[in-house]
């Protein structure tokens, strides 16, 4: 394992072990106001200081920590579960099948980037739950085309062929023999998707599409602080660095874990 | 050529008419009544009933699907709820400040990326090499709704060289597009580079060499001429993810385009406005990906034969 997943693997363990233990340390609540204490800066007692309504901008950025590590596990776990199905589904058998599931792919790839996820948000309504429907809606998409490239590869391995001549059913074949050999591949995508899910949460966040207040939340803390750039740049600058910390962990984790599931780089490196 | 592009044109109208009925299915989506939603708690039944009328939402859902799309066909996206103009209307004028947003994010997007991705190639695992690409790797984690007010703090804020936001003189520009294009080069400088690797490693630049060609002429000329497909066609896919970006930077800088007016529109439940919107954006990025496809198939005639 090189440097660099390391650094990832150290940052998203941190991350997780701050989100579960990091708010009960706090002698301070997420959503308790010290209004006299409005806006003060970074202190002994208030590391990050406060904001605009007087509360702890570290025990926010930690409890912040545990609505982007759900809504990124939710996401990723709910995505890739359902792609992993669709996509085989739609590689294994081919045909007809193969072009319906295509062609609503097609249809949800058109909507770029998080403009779905917003659209339904918006007409669900902004609550942390329409957030994971909306972003699992589209996130399903990239697992399951992944999935069908590399089943319509399987399908024709000799193993495979093997068992469907021993006489095994076509569900014990896609389940024990066709999308075990998909998962390395999903394991990488959902590594990196958990970067995706995190950065799609605080976007809709930021957009006041996402989770509401009080609950912390790291977009809509950067949102918060907008209104107060000249007078508190505190409060739009630790929930930033949050973010790109814990995006920056997954994304080594993910390419680290690509390095060394991918075969054709692995015999790259060692030739070279 | 042209059997590629009636194929390639073939295959987007069931992708649009999909994109089509799911923007219809939107307002479907709405929990309750629509009508009640847009008009709010306060509403009294008789304005209920007749933006049920207005909207026709009291008819049969199959006849409200026709009348949507037939009216999609005309261009009539119906009336915005919040100005009473028409949809269309509203949507044309904000394109103009989207598409120079979009545009000049993309220019800023070549003119960090591609020098930055060349020198990292061409220095490859040196400290030229490692800075790029930290430079990069800081580009994808920082998101733009960070990175826009961090800008704005600094150049506008502290040194006051810039203005916070709105859209008037070209410097109120430069914030904007760096911001939007800042993720995108990010992605440009890591795939400038490996394509131009990839191709340093040819036979033919070693000939070039060989020739006597200048180390300049070497990369510039010979490599990274080859090495340019890969890198438009990121640039065609990326396109939708500024369209997305800018519906966040348009926000964040006041900046009176369609991503203001998509969330302006949420913020006031104005859903023909916001299916409006969201039809625009899509049906443009589906454009893009079929000319990068059409780009795709003038560079390389293998992809035309496929």
């Amino acid at each position: 394992m090189t440097l660099m997943p390391r650094v990832g693997a150290a940052i998203v363990l941190t991350t997780v072990a701050a989100a579960l233990v990091g708010p009960l340390l706090m002698p301070y609540d997420a959503i308790t106001q010290e209004l006299p204490l409005r806006l003060a800066g970074p202190s002994a007692a208030h590391p990050f200081g406060l904001d605009e309504l007087g509360r702890d901008i570290l025990t926010r950025i930690l409890s912040g920590a545990r609505i982007s590590l759900i809504v990124g596990i939710v996401v990723v776990s709910v995505s890739a579960t359902v792609g992993v199905l669709v996509g085989s589904v739609a590689g294994y058998f081919g045909g007809w099948i193969d072009d319906g599931i295509s062609r609503v792919m097609d249809v949800l790839l058109a909507f770029p980037g998080i403009l779905l996820a917003i659209a339904m948000v918006a007409v669900l309504g902004p609550s942390l739950t329409n957030v994971v429907l909306a972003l699992s809606l589209i996130g399903w998409v990239g697992y399951a085309r992944l999935v069908r490239g590399q089943v319509l590869r399987a399908r024709e391995l000799e193993f495979v062929q093997a068992a469907r001549a021993l006489g095994a059913t076509t569900r014990r074949v896609l389940l024990w023999h066709v999308v075990p050999t998909t998962l390395p591949a999903v394991m990488v995508q959902a590594t990196l998707g958990m970067a995706g899910a995190i950065i799609a949460e605080a976007s809709l966040s930021f957009l006041g599409l996402g989770v509401q207040p009080p609950t912390p939340s790291w977009g809509a803390m950067l949102n918060g602080g907008r209104a107060h750039l000249l007078d508190a740049p505190h409060l739009t600058v630790f929930p930033g660095v949050a973010i790109a910390v814990l995006v920056l962990g997954f994304n080594f984790l993910g390419d680290g874990l690509r390095d060394a599931l991918d075969p054709k780089r692995l015999t790259l490196r060692s030739d070279g | 050529m042209l059997p590629f592009l009636i194929r390639r044109l073939l295959l987007t109208i069931p992708v649009l008419l999909g994109v089509a009925t799911l923007v219809f299915a939107l307002i479907h989506l709405v929990p309750g009544d629509p009508a009640q939603a847009m008009l709010g708690d306060g509403a009294s039944p008789q304005d209920i009933e007749q933006l049920r009328e207005r909207l026709g939402l009291n008819r049969p859902l199959s006849a409200q699907y026709v009348s949507f799309m037939a009216g999609l066909a005309r261009g009539d996206l119906g009336v915005s709820m919040r100005s009473d103009q028409p949809v269309t209307r509203e949507i044309f004028r904000r394109i103009p400040a989207t598409a120079e947003l979009a545009f000049a994010a993309m220019a800023v997007a070549i003119l960090f990326a591609v020098p930055l991705g060349i020198a990292a190639a061409v220095w490859r695992d040196t400290a030229v090499d490692h800075g790029a690409m930290t430079l990069a790797l800081a580009g994808i984690a920082m998101p733009n709704f960070w990175l826009g007010p961090l800008l704005a703090i600094v150049f506008a804020v502290e040194l006051g060289w810039l203005p916070v936001s709105g859209r008037g003189s070209p410097a109120s520009l430069v914030l904007p597009a760096i911001t939007l294009g800042a993720g995108l080069a990010a992605i440009l400088a890591r795939m400038t580079r490996a394509s131009l690797l990839d191709e340093l490693r040819e036979l033919y630049v070693l000939a070039a060499a060989a020739r006597g060609a200048s180390r300049a002429r070497v990369v510039l000329r010979h490599a990274f001429r080859n090495s340019l497909i890969p890198i438009v066609t990121i640039l065609g896919l990326q396109f939708g993810s500024l369209l997305t970006g800018a519906v966040i930077t348009e926000t964040i800088f006041a900046w009176p385009g369609i991503g203001r007016l998509l969330i302006q529109s949420i913020s006031f439940r104005d859903y023909p406005l916001v299916q409006g919107c969201i039809l625009l954006i899509a049906v443009t990025y589906v454009a893009m990906n079929v000319l990068t496809d059409l780009a795709y198939g003038l560079l390389d005639p293998r992809i035309r034969l496929e």
